[in-house]
């Protein structure tokens, strides 16, 4: 199962490092990392691989809310699924 | 990553974050018809078991898919058979107490069904049940109820129409120590629905199958967002904006539909193409009508405004689904509408107008407070005028009314969560006792010569 990591706030040092670091702790790869400005928001997304991932994609989403809140970010975190069933036909 | 799906991802992050995008209701549809058993012990018994057995895990997949695929699911909810079909042996009021109790287990938001089709007369337990009304939602907490009084085919049935506003009435003065809550779980319909998972007015139909999952989507908030980032568009341009929103929107739907269906092992029914509203700010329909260019909803345009939305929403909505149903439109209940309530408490939106927008846009006359001494002929009158216009235009109405026990126009009834609260609007107090009290049947509207 294929996921995207949506992180939205103030960019800081360390924010790459932190999610990856999440990330490669629970057997996640990350496929792609783009980042963007919106808004003045900082955006970084990411798309990660879960096929050997040793948790699952809502007790990860919720791990990396959490680590999120304490940066004073907003972490999502959405099966691509999603996104592929919204934006194509 | 392409510059697309970036835009693609930030856009739907985007509506759940701060648009309020959400699938509104996951509802289950069972079938109690095989629950009829010789007493109504035997009966209410098996209705437990079939409906604790059958939705026992419908909140557990609902709140797993809803992690799982970070979607936001907000109510799980239940539809019966129209509970009228087993008063026959059954006694209404305890029936509601355990369609309450089996709810409870559940861990389900609402279970509608405590409902009677009598467009064409009373058979079995309708009266029973009807009777029942008043005290079976006080008593209950989760149990809806819901009334079909009419169709295109059968005509309005006036002796259930004079029933009913005696029925809303009483069941205001039952609750009238909680707001009269009771009249928000009770709806009186013309051309109910078999498959719609929205309450008040869910029940499921004897022409369904044994069990469905019907799945309701929300998101007047994204609509309102991408209305408002077009700008200065003409109204050919607006249209296509909604269409592409709910396109979007009801795709989340179907893909949620497919995933509970499947996990649960019962057969997918239908997504309902809907714009509910909640009172949270920026979830509004009203606020989408201003968006497009009213001062204030209720001025003249509104019904306009209203009717490009509502066929915007379903030619969006269709393509992006294998079984569209239910009430599928934009739904107006004053209520529970930030917008709507601000609309009617600086006056420009008057009952008069609510009951021409029905004429456009699903559903009907929907959690309008009115003065606790309107007469029950009065509300009578009332659902007559909306079931005319649903015969007429082949649709479905529907009266959801609360006369506030107690109160005049002006004051406030609050119910707390997705009900709201809403100021007490003024309804036109001219008799029309006359008239309701002549019963009968009001003959089925010719089908052609159509003006």
């Amino acid at each position: 199962m294929k996921a995207v990591i949506t992180v939205l706030g103030k960019d800081t040092v360390g924010i790459l490092a932190k999610i990856s670091a999440k990330c490669a702790e629970n057997r996640i790869n990350v496929t792609d990392v783009n980042q963007t400005i919106l808004d003045d928001i900082f955006a970084m997304l990411m798309l990660v691989d879960m096929a050997e991932a040793t948790i699952k994609l809502a007790d990860f989403a919720a791990a990396l809310k959490a680590e999120g809140e304490r940066m004073g970010l907003v972490v999502y975190v959405i099966s691509q699924e999603v996104f592929d069933t919204m934006h194509h036909v | 990553m392409n510059k697309r799906d970036i835009h693609d991802i930030l856009e739907t992050v985007g509506m759940i974050k701060d648009q309020n995008l959400d699938i509104r209701t996951v509802t289950m549809g069972i079938s109690l018809l095989d629950c009829i058993r010789g007493d109504s012990k035997s009966t209410c018994a098996a209705v437990y078991e079939k409906i604790t057995t059958k939705a026992g895990r419908l909140s557990g997949v609902c709140e797993g898919i809803g992690a799982e695929y970070g979607i936001p699911i907000i109510n799980k909810r239940i539809s019966v058979t129209p509970a009228a079909m087993l008063c026959a042996t059954a006694d209404p009021f305890e029936l509601a107490l355990t369609l309450d109790r089996a709810a409870k287990t559940t861990g389900v938001d609402f279970l509608g069904g405590f409902s009677a089709l009598v467009q064409k007369g009373f058979s079995g337990g309708d009266l029973t049940l009807i009777e029942a009304i008043p005290q079976a939602l006080s008593d209950t907490k989760l149990v809806c109820s819901s009334i079909n009084v009419a169709t295109t085919r059968a005509g309005i049935n006036m002796d259930a129409v004079a029933l009913m506003g005696e029925i809303i009435k009483k069941t205001a003065e039952a609750t009238k120590d909680r707001d009269c809550i009771g009249c928000a779980k009770l709806v009186v319909f013309a051309n109910a629905v078999e498959d719609n998972p929205f309450m008040a007015g869910a029940f499921h139909g004897t022409g369904e199958p044994e069990c469905a999952i019907n799945v309701g989507v929300s998101g007047p908030g994204v609509v309102a967002a991408a209305l408002r980032e077009a700008g200065d568009c003409d109204l050919a341009q607006a249209a296509n904006i909604i269409k592409k929103t709910a396109f979007k929107i009801t795709r989340m739907g179907q893909l949620v539909a497919e995933l509970a269906a499947n996990r649960l092992g019962v057969e997918f029914g239908i997504v309902d193409l809907s714009l509910a509203p909640t009172p949270a700010v920026g979830d509004s329909v009203a606020e989408i009508l201003e968006i497009i260019g009213l001062e204030s909803t209720g001025c003249c345009g509104t019904t306009a405004a209203l009717a490009l939305l509502n066929d915007a929403v379903k030619k969006g909505g269709i393509m992006a689904s294998s079984h569209v149903g239910g009430l599928s439109g934009a739904f107006i209940p004053v209520s529970e509408d930030a917008g709507m309530i601000a609309a009617a408490r600086r006056g420009s939106l008057r009952i008069e107008k609510l009951e021409a927008m029905t004429a456009v846009c699903s559903v009907g006359l929907d959690m309008i407070a009115v003065p606790g001494d309107t007469s029950a002929a009065v509300i009578s009158a009332l659902i007559a005028d909306e079931a005319s216009i649903g015969v007429v235009n082949s649709k479905t109405t529907a009266v959801r009314v609360i006369p506030a026990i107690g109160k005049k126009v002006g004051d406030e009834v609050s119910f707390g969560g997705l009900l709201g609260s809403a100021p007490v609007m003024e309804i036109n107090t001219w008799s029309p006792e006359k008239m309701i009290k002549r019963g009968g049947r009001i003959p089925a509207v010719l089908q052609a010569l159509r003006n």
